[in-house]
């Protein structure tokens, strides 16, 4: 017998969420939304979630089990169950209001994609056939093309967790499928506006929309796409960006990272307020001896590493 | 026990006492360390961006500089960690790729080969059967009661298929290794979440609304201090440690302590020995949970 802790929350009827323990016998090969089907038909049928196709192609069950988002139909209850573990945590997904139980409104999520402009940008006029690409150009958008918009990434984005006005992985996915479309003729202004705050480099790189995500569109690898995109264009106006040369000059320079112009190269020379900040954190590691040694050291046989470089045209 | 310490940036400038505290450790416990002086950055996840190519060909070299000692590369820093993963994984899949890569580094004398070391994070040695043995021996003072919470640092949980730890949706390696030293491991939230230290420069406050976070989980849970195998995580969660209870308007007040420094601690180092005296937050509360030392080893070096 298994555990099903699942979160419950009627906000017609109650102020918070509760847990709700349901014992429950997982039938053999049994996918956890076929255990909360045979749950909301059999014995509670208040439970409320999203569901539809049962194969990973609509991508509405989003929700988490044991802490992390995942679709329902996608995963067999028991491989939630391992190392004699008896219990099954399932939430909401997380970073959007809850509608009802397991429902949450995706209203925001979608507002983002729409941010995005997700639809071709065009100059000239549309040509009379269809638009041909080749497969190169096609593998370019290939992966970001699989989304299925379930919002998994969304619920467990961590910069998502504390900054609202960040797009998130699904939304700059999508973007990254029309920055990399050669059929596209807008793609400077895209990355010029996916550089603002909000945009690409407010990703960490944590990776945890490509471990949540169940299709190969993995949005920090996407994201990455973009911020290549963004370099080449010269879009390097920004904190981001000048913090990605900084690094690239420093260990063209001495085959490490200099710890101490990289803070003031990403803020900007110039940039009189950005430099002001990182005063109070200097001073205080200056004071406990933390700053970086001064006289910045090469790494053995740098020459070789300049020589790499040079041989790659950087 | 040998193997090629590849040191990242940060253990070697503003946490020096990484790099102090890892020595210590290997020293105690008889483990030699190669340190890779010519190995470069690993780019930190961020100059892929400017080319995956040159980024993966410079830690293809660091790679090959390993094979050619024929010694495990050991990292002291998830950040590193992740990313020498994701180069060596790019690189293996595509053996055309791998020409190229080759191709550059033949005129520096360097040869990847590939599949003949394996790239780890010290937490992988302490845990390996030889040095647990030893480490189980050697702990002169058992971290009783000192309830410690682990921050892993993302890059090395995730991608999934890229870690060295078992379950990274839910790992327990930091964890055995507090347990082998005798303090009370603590479970909370946070610990396998991100610092926000990537984004410290582009969004300072939704980096240090994350480092708040985290901490605030940490004491919220129970826990004394918080350990990292990151120094990056460090820099976020120790050095930034003020502004981030400013912005969360909470005291924290948790000392942080890198991977090595605890064990250090157990293994009757003294703070100072391990650097602990460099940290931002005072790292005093820990003494006074452990009491004396019984070892007082400082005296006989």
């Amino acid at each position: 017998m298994t555990t099903f802790r699942i979160k419950r929350f009627n906000p017609e009827k109650q102020a918070d969420p509760y847990w709700e323990d349901i014992e429950y016998d997982i039938p053999p090969g049994a996918t956890l939304l076929d255990c909360l089907n045979d749950i909301k038909w059999t014995r509670d049928g208040t439970l409320s979630y999203r569901m539809s196709c049962r194969s990973a192609i609509c991508g509405s069950c989003g929700m988490k089990a044991n802490g992390h988002a995942l679709l329902a139909c996608q995963r067999q209850a028991e491989h939630l169950l391992k190392d004699g573990r008896d219990t099954i945590t399932i939430e909401p997904m997380g970073n959007m209001p809850v509608i009802k139980d397991l429902v949450v409104d995706m209203g925001e999520f979608w507002e983002k994609v729409n941010q995005v402009k997700p639809y071709l940008k065009e100059k000239e006029k549309p040509p009379e056939k269809e638009r041909r690409q080749s497969p190169e150009q096609f593998k370019l958008i290939d992966d970001a093309s699989t989304c299925i918009m379930c919002g998994c990434c969304y619920s467990d984005c961590n910069t998502l967790e504390v900054d609202k006005n960040f797009l998130g992985p699904a939304a700059l996915a999508k973007a990254q499928r029309f920055v990399q479309d050669s059929r596209d003729e807008g793609t400077g202004e895209r990355v010029r506006e996916l550089s603002e705050a909000g945009g690409i480099w407010d990703c960490t790189h944590c990776a945890e929309c490509v471990e949540r995500c169940p299709k190969p569109a993995q949005p920090m690898y996407r994201i990455k796409e973009i911020m290549s995109v963004a370099l080449e264009e010269g879009v390097t106006n920004n904190n981001g960006a000048r913090h990605a040369l900084s690094f690239v000059k420093s260990i063209k320079h001495s085959g490490r990272l200099n710890e101490n112009t990289l803070p003031v190269e990403s803020m900007g020379y110039f940039n009189i307020k950005g430099l002001m900040e990182l005063v109070p954190v200097g001073l205080r590691m200056l004071l406990k001896g933390k700053i970086p040694p001064i006289i910045h050291k090469n790494i053995d046989d740098v020459e070789d590493v300049r020589r790499i470089f040079r041989e790659l045209g950087e | 026990m040998k193997f090629a310490l590849f040191t990242g940036c940060v253990a070697k400038g503003a946490t020096r006492e990484l790099m102090m505290s890892t020595i210590k450790v290997a020293e105690g416990l008889g483990i030699e360390f190669v340190e890779m002086k010519s190995a470069a950055c690993c780019g930190a996840g961020v100059t892929q961006e400017k080319s995956a190519l040159l980024t993966d060909t410079v830690n293809a070299r660091s790679f090959a500089i390993a094979e050619e000692q024929g010694l495990d590369l050991i990292t002291i820093c998830s950040t590193c960690q992740g990313n020498l993963k994701k180069s060596e994984h790019k690189i293996d899949c595509d053996e055309e790729y791998k020409d190229k890569v080759n191709h550059v580094l033949r005129d520096g004398g360097h040869q990847y080969e590939g599949g003949r070391i394996q790239i780890q994070h010290f937490a992988n040695v302490l845990l390996t059967d030889e040095a647990k043995k030893r480490l189980k021996e050697k702990v002169v003072r058992p971290l009783t009661g000192l309830k410690t919470a682990a921050f892993y640092g993302c890059y090395i949980l995730r991608p999934s298929e890229l870690s060295p730890f078992a379950d990274p949706d839910d790992p327990h390696e930091l964890e055995e290794i507090f347990e082998i030293c005798g303090a009370t491991p603590i479970d909370y939230e946070s610990r396998t979440k991100c610092c926000g230290f990537p984004i410290i420069m582009m969004n300072k406050k939704a980096s240090l609304d994350m480092a708040g976070n985290a901490l605030v989980d940490a004491v919220d849970s129970g826990a004394d201090v918080v350990v990292t195998g990151c120094p990056l995580c460090h820099l976020n969660l120790d050095s930034y440690q003020p502004e981030a209870e400013a912005l969360r308007k909470r005291n924290a007040n948790i000392p942080v302590l890198h991977l090595p420094q605890l064990v250090g601690l157990a293994l009757g180092y003294t703070p100072r020995e391990l650097g602990m005296d460099s940290h931002i937050v005072n790292t005093h509360t820990l003494e006074k949970i452990l009491g004396p030392n019984p070892a007082a080893k400082s005296s006989h070096h």
